[in-house]
């Protein structure tokens, strides 16, 4: 069972790791600044999702692995927050 | 051990960086930020310290790290006085006219 | 082994790799956005030393609060210049100071490496002395009993930090609300989330002060998000602190200190001298002082990131 767990916790981990190298590649990579948002804030939150989710069976607690759900909601809400803020500066700023 | 071997060196880098950019930056906001790179590579020290001095069961020496505690909020609370000090010499010198 | 030798590494280089960028930087924004990154990689470090106190201050004290204090700075300077080109030194000179501060950083490095071994500690001191407090996290161990004098001083610290950046109000000013005449952005996605976000950062917050006794945290980390979750609210302009001449608000930035002196000086009739707690009530008054601490860090902190009153009242 532990080994089971432990198997997703790599492969979830893993697959978050790939979600936030390709949202920072867009990062780096896109042209304008509404492309660059749209790739962070989508695969971060994919990313850091898939982490959260691996790490909870190694949690150790019920309220420990409900504790990390909780950092990814506020985590997403701030990145969608300040996402909204930065696309309102910038189509300001194209205009 | 291992630990303190690596950060050793890395916060005595990071005093050498922080010292460099308070002496050569002209304006006070940068000189404000080296100086707060320079305080993060004394801290460094004091943790590196702590972590030597582990032992009793703890992780590392617990009184550094209340004093790195100690030190990181009083150096925010002095970086606070240096940046209301900037801003009031901007409006003082925007008010007189001399920009 | 190699596989935390190596994550060690890539900690160590990419903080020294951002703070060579902060210090290189062109622009001051650019500057502090490395600032930020700086701190909370630092806070990675120290969670690696194994003192998550120090990573979760780091992170919410270094990172967060002096990132929204250095940004709201540079945003308001723009591109208005203090210095000028000729105060810049000479490029000798800085290739000088580069080698000068280089030596210093060796030198430095060669001494923290050839510190004595095994290291001197207060570990054992510090553990004997836990038992005394009934709490199970020796740093809030140290930061409230031990060492209490150096808590103590360092909130007495932050009220005169709130007195300083106080006190260069412009006459004009003095008395007024704290802050930027001109009000905050009103930001649509900001307000939402200042609405939304200081009930469960309020919870957060006590939750990590409560939590201090036992595990990491304390009354330093919680009372930020505590002050992080007023500031929130100010930013979107839902709520404005009191006046710098209200009686109210000057109390609130000296309860904590005042709380801890009172509990200190009863030391002095109960128990062994200043700031010594009587034995059946070591942990009750530990949890009084930290209540109140936390209260006045919070306000303290709030004071500093909004700054001295500006609009003429």
């Amino acid at each position: 069972m532990s080994l089971l767990a432990d198997a997703f916790t790599v492969v979830a981990v893993l697959a978050g790791l790939f979600f936030l190298a390709a949202g920072t590649l867009g990062l780096l990579r896109f042209p304008d600044p509404l492309s660059r948002l749209h790739a962070l804030t989508k695969a971060d939150g994919l990313g850091l999702g898939l982490i959260v989710l691996g790490l909870m069976p190694q949690a150790g607690s019920l309220l420990g692995a409900l504790k990390l759900l909780l950092i990814w909601a506020l985590a997403m809400f701030a990145g969608g927050t300040v996402g909204q803020m930065i696309a309102r500066v910038a189509r300001r700023d194209a205009s | 051990m291992n630990e303190a071997a690596t950060y050793g060196p890395t916060a005595a880098a990071l005093i050498g960086i922080g010292l460099y950019g308070v002496l050569t930056h002209a304006e006070p906001l940068r000189r404000i930020l080296a100086f707060n790179l320079l305080g993060g590579g004394v801290f460094l020290v004091f943790g590196v310290v702590a972590r030597r001095g582990a032992g009793a069961g703890f992780d590392g020496d617990p009184v550094p790290q209340a004093i790195i505690i100690t030190g990181i909020v009083v150096a925010f609370a002095a970086t606070t006085l240096a940046v209301a000090l900037l801003l009031r010499l901007a409006r003082l010198r925007g008010d007189s006219g001399n920009d | 082994m190699t596989a935390a030798l190596l994550l060690d590494l890539a900690l160590a280089l990419s903080a020294v790799a951002v703070a060579l960028w902060t210090v290189a930087a062109k622009r001051a924004f650019e500057a502090i956005v490395g600032f930020i990154a700086f701190g909370l990689l630092l806070s990675l470090a120290w969670v690696r030393l194994g003192t998550v106190d120090v990573a979760l201050t780091e992170a919410a004290v270094g990172a967060g609060a002096g990132g929204v204090l250095l940004l709201g700075a540079s945003a308001r300077l723009g591109t208005r210049a203090l210095a000028e080109a000729k105060d810049v030194p000479i490029l000798p000179l800085r290739v000088a100071t580069g080698l000068l501060c280089a030596l210093l950083s060796g030198a430095l490095g060669w001494a923290i490496l050839s510190l004595p071994t095994p290291a001197p500690s207060l570990a054992p001191l510090a553990a004997a002395n836990l038992a005394a407090t009934e709490l199970g996290n020796p740093v809030s161990g140290v930061l409230l009993a031990w060492r209490a004098m150096d808590t103590l001083l360092e909130a007495v610290a932050l009220v005169l930090a709130v007195i300083g950046v106080w006190s260069v109000a412009g006459d004009d000013a003095w008395g007024g609300i704290p802050g930027p005449a001109q009000p905050p952005r009103r930001d649509p996605a900001l307000r939402l989330a200042a609405r939304i976000l200081p009930p469960i950062g309020v919870v957060i917050g006590v939750h990590i002060v409560w939590t201090g006794a036992d595990a990491p945290g304390g009354a330093f980390q919680g009372g930020t998000v505590l002050a992080a979750m007023w500031v929130l609210a100010w930013m979107a302009g839902l709520v404005r602190p009191p006046a710098v001449s209200s009686r109210k608000m000057r109390t609130w930035v000296v309860t904590g200190p005042l709380v801890f002196i009172a509990i200190g000086l009863l030391g002095c009739f109960l128990a062994d001298g200043f700031l010594a707690y009587p034995a059946a009530f070591t942990k009750p008054l530990i949890l009084v002082v930290e209540a109140a601490l936390t209260f006045s860090i919070a306000v303290a902190l709030v004071l500093l990131l909004i700054g001295p009153p500006e609009a003429a009242s």
